[in-house]
C-alpha cells in the first residue's frame, strides 16, 4: 500500500472548497461589469414582470375618462394625456388608459415570452439534438433534415397559419392568446439549440470519459444525461439567454402587426403599434415602450455575452 | 498454457473479406445468458479473435486471428509497439470496439465460462464494470470534468451492486483509501481537476476495482504518468490484484513493466501474436527477431555514454490486405526468401508453452536454438 500523506504536527490543513463549474463561472461573471448590469436589469425585469400589476397605479384596462374630460375642459383638446398630467406619470393613451400600468403589464408578457419560449425550445431542441448527436447515422440524418426544413420554413407564415387554425380553440384562447403565440414562436426557433446540442454531443461522445463510462457499464441514457449534457450545458445556457431577445422581438413584431396579444391587453409591441398613430403629437406613446424593449434586449444580450465568457474556460485569460 | 491459434490450422477459412453483414450475424447468432455459466478452467480464453475496421480505404485487420488464455488471478502482458493491435484486443474483450467502423469479425471470447460474443448488449453491460474492470491510458481525460470524484466511483457501484447511496458512499471512501488517497472522505466532492495525474489514475483504479471484478484490462495504465508515479501505480495494481485475486491483462509497450508485473507475456506485431511465453522464457531465450529488437532497444546500464539507442528500423506495416508473408519481414535483418513466400505459424519452441512465429527459429530454420 502506498503511504498516505498526513499533515506534519502543527501544520494547518486549510479546508479547500470544491470549485465546481458554477462557482467558477460566477467568479468570472462577477468581474464582468457589463454582464452584472445586464444581470441586474434582467432581475429587475423579472421582478416587474411578476409584481408589476401590484405596483401599477391603475389596472391596465381602466379608462380614466374623468381626466380626459378634465383635459378637454382645460383646453388641451381630446386625445392622449401627456406624461405627468392629471396623476398619470407617463401619460395615457387616447382612451385614457394609464401608460405606466400598461407598460408594467407588458413587462409581464415579455417575461413570460422569455421563459415560455425558451422552455419550448429546450424541450424540443435538446432531445432532438441529443438523439441526433448520439445515434449518428440514419436517425441523425433524418432528424437534421427535418430541422433544416423547419429552419427553411418562413417563421411568420407558420405562426400566422397556426394562429388562424387555433384561434377558436381553448388552446388558442388560453391566457389571452399568449400561450399559442409563445408555442408558435418556440416551434419555429428550436433549430439553433438542436444543432448546438448535436454538435456538442458529436464531439463529447468521442471523449475518453465516455468510453470509461461505457467500460463500467453505464446505460446510454445515463451517459447522455449525466455525462454529456452537463459538459455541454454552458453553450446551451448562452444560446438560451441570447435567444430571449429574439423571442421578445418576435412577440413584439407579432403584436405590432396585430396577431399577438389581443386587446385590451397590450404588449410593448402593440403599444408601439397603437402609439404610432400619434407619433407627431404624442411621441411618448412610442418612446416609452420602445425604451422598454430596447433595454430588455440589451440586458439579456449583456448577460448572455457575460455568461458565454464565464462558462467557456477556453476564453480564460484572453480578455 | 496457451493454445496457439494455428491448432485450428492456417487452412481454416480466412476471414479477410468478411462483409459487415456477415460479421453482424456472427455476433448475433444464438444468444447465451449470464445465468447459466459452465465451469471454466481459465478465466479468459480468446480463440482466433479477429477485429477489423471497415474504413473507406479498405478493411484494416487490426487484430488478426489472436488466441490467448488467462487464468484466474494471473497477470498476462500484451507488448508491442503502437498500432500492433494491443488496445483493440483489450477493447474486443470488453466488446467496446467503436462500431462503426470496428467490428469483431471472427473468433470466440470465453470469459468465466460465458461466450461474450453471444451475449446480449444488456447482459454485456452487466459484465462491464462489475466483472471486467478497465483502466485507461490517460487518467487526465478518462474522468468526466463536470462530475465529482465521489459520483464517478459510486456510479459503477450503484449500477451493479444495488447499494443504497449511503452504503455506496462508504464503499467509495473505503476504495479511495485503499488506492492511497489521503483524507478520502473530504475529497468525495472534489472534481477531477483538483487531483494530480497520479491521483487520478488511482481514482481510475478505484473505479476499476469498485465491484470486485474478476478481470482488469489495464491499457497502458502508466504511459501518461512520470516514472516515479509509474512505479507507485504499478505497485498498487499488483498489490490490489493479489489482494482481490483479480486477473490482469496488462497492455504495455514497456518491456520493463511487463517483466516486473506479468506471469506470461504475449508479444504482438501487426495484429498478430508473434511470440508467447513466460516472462523468463521471453527475456532469457526470445525466439522472434521482433522480440530481439524490442529487448535490444532497451537502454542498458552498461551502454557507452554518447552511443545512440538501438532501434528497429522502419514502421509496422499497414494492415489493409497484408500479403501472405511474415509481417515483420520488411524490418527483419534475418529475413530470407521463405519469409516473403509464406507466413510462418505460431509453433512451439524448446520449452513447452513457448511459441514463436518465425521461420528462422524453427528447428529446421537458419537460426536454431
Amino acid at each position: 500500500m502506498a503511504t498516505v500523506t498526513r499533515p506534519l504536527p502543527g501544520q494547518v490543513v486549510r479546508e479547500r472548497r470544491s470549485a465546481g463549474l458554477w462557482r467558477d463561472a460566477w467568479g468570472r461573471l462577477r468581474k464582468n461589469r457589463l454582464a452584472l448590469v445586464g444581470l441586474f436589469m434582467v432581475l429587475l425585469l423579472l421582478f416587474l414582470g411578476i409584481f408589476g400589476p401590484f405596483i401599477a397605479p391603475y389596472p391596465y384596462a381602466q379608462q380614466d375618462l374623468k381626466a380626459i374630460q378634465q383635459a378637454a375642459a382645460d383646453g388641451y383638446g381630446i386625445g392622449p394625456l401627456n406624461p405627468g398630467q392629471y396623476g398619470h406619470v407617463l401619460g395615457t393613451d387616447q382612451l385614457g388608459r394609464d401608460l405606466l400600468s400598461r407598460l408594467l403589464d407588458g413587462a409581464r408578457i415579455s417575461v413570460s415570452v422569455a421563459l415560455v419560449v425558451q422552455l419550448v425550445i429546450l424541450l424540443i431542441g435538446v432531445p432532438i439534438g441529443a438523439i441526433a448527436g448520439w445515434f449518428s447515422g440514419r436517425l441523425d440524418n433524418l432528424l437534421m433534415r427535418f430541422t433544416d426544413i423547419i429552419y427553411a420554413f418562413p417563421d411568420l407564415l407558420f405562426i400566422i397559419i397556426l394562429s388562424v387554425v387555433f384561434r377558436e380553440t381553448a388552446f388558442g384562447r388560453a391566457f389571452d392568446g399568449l400561450l399559442m403565440i409563445f408555442v408558435a414562436i418556440g416551434l419555429t426557433s428550436w433549430v439553433t439549440v438542436a444543432r448546438l446540442v448535436r454538435g456538442q454531443l458529436l464531439s463529447l461522445k468521442e471523449t475518453e470519459f465516455v468510453e470509461a463510462a461505457r467500460a463500467i457499464g453505464v446505460q446510454d441514457r445515463k451517459i447522455i444525461t449525466k455525462h454529456l449534457l452537463p459538459n455541454g450545458v454552458g453553450p446551451i445556457i448562452v444560446a438560451v439567454t441570447l435567444g430571449i431577445p429574439g423571442a421578445i422581438i418576435a412577440e413584439s413584431t407579432l403584436s405590432y402587426i396585430g396577431i399577438g396579444v389581443q386587446p385590451p391587453r397590450a404588449s410593448w409591441g402593440s403599444l408601439i403599434a397603437e402609439g404610432y398613430k400619434w407619433i407627431r403629437a404624442e411621441p411618448h406613446l412610442v418612446l416609452f415602450p420602445a425604451i422598454c424593449i430596447a433595454s430588455a434586449l440589451a440586458s439579456f444580450t449583456f448577460l448572455g455575452d457575460g455568461l458565454r465568457d464565464a462558462l467557456d474556460p477556453k476564453l480564460k485569460g484572453k480578455q | 498454457m496457451t493454445i496457439p491459434n494455428e491448432q485450428t490450422g492456417r487452412d481454416a477459412p480466412t476471414i479477410v473479406e468478411v462483409s459487415p453483414a456477415d460479421a453482424r450475424r456472427l455476433v448475433t447468432q444464438e444468444k447465451v445468458s449470464l445465468d447459466k455459466r459452465p465451469k471454466a478452467e481459465k478465466l479468459l480464453t480468446v480463440k482466433g479473435l479477429s477485429t477489423h475496421f471497415f474504413t473507406p480505404d479498405g478493411v484494416v485487420q487490426a487484430v488478426d486471428d489472436v488466441s490467448f488464455e488467462l487464468g484466474y488471478g494471473e497477470t498476462l502482458g500484451l507488448v508491442g509497439e503502437s498500432g500492433c493491435g494491443k488496445s483493440v484486443s483489450a477493447l474486443s474483450v470488453a466488446r467496446l470496439v467503436p462500431n462503426p467502423p470496428g467490428r469483431i469479425v471472427a473468433g470466440e471470447i470465453v470469459f468465466d465460462g460465458i461466450d461474450i460474443l453471444r451475449l446480449g448488449e444488456d447482459d454485456m453491460r452487466k459484465l462491464r464494470g462489475k466483472e471486467i474492470g478497465f483502466i485507461f491510458q490517460d487518467p487526465l481525460t478518462s474522468l468526466n470534468p463536470t462530475l465529482t470524484i465521489g459520483y464517478q466511483i459510486a456510479e459503477a457501484i450503484k449500477q451493479h451492486m444495488g447499494l443504497s447511496s449511503k452504503a455506496a458512499t462508504d464503499r467509495v471512501v473505503e476504495l479511495l483509501s485503499k488506492v492511497g488517497i489521503p483524507r478520502a472522505k473530504d475529497r468525495l466532492k472534489d472534481y477531477p481537476h483538483q487531483f494530480s495525474g497520479g491521483m487520478r489514475q488511482r481514482v481510475m483504479i478505484a473505479i476499476a476495482l469498485s465491484c470486485d471484478p474478476k478481470l482488469i484490462l489495464a491499457d497502458e495504465p502508466t504511459t501518461a504518468l512520470d516514472v516515479t508515479i509509474q512505479a507507485q501505480i504499478l505497485e498498487l495494481i499488483s498489490l490490489l490484484s493479489d489482494e482481490f485475486h483479480t486477473a490482469v491483462l496488462l497492455i504495455t509497450h514497456d518491456l520493463g513493466i511487463a517483466a516486473g508485473m506479468c506471469d506470461r507475456v504475449n508479444v504482438m506485431y501487426a495484429g498478430r501474436i508473434v511470440e508467447t511465453g513466460t516472462v523468463d522464457e521471453l527475456f532469457e531465450v526470445p525466439r522472434h527477431p521482433y522480440a530481439w529488437g524490442l529487448l535490444d532497444s532497451l537502454p542498458r546500464l552498461d551502454d557507452v555514454r554518447g552511443d545512440r539507442l538501438r532501434t528497429i528500423e522502419g514502421l509496422p506495416p499497414l494492415l489493409i490486405s497484408p500479403p501472405d508473408a511474415c509481417r515483420f519481414e520488411p524490418r527483419c535483418r534475418f529475413a530470407r526468401d521463405k519469409c516473403r513466400e509464406k507466413e510462418p505459424s505460431l509453433t512451439e519452441r524448446e520449452q513447452p508453452g513457448h511459441f514463436a512465429r518465425c521461420w528462422a527459429t524453427e528447428p529446421e530454420g537458419w537460426i536454431p536454438a
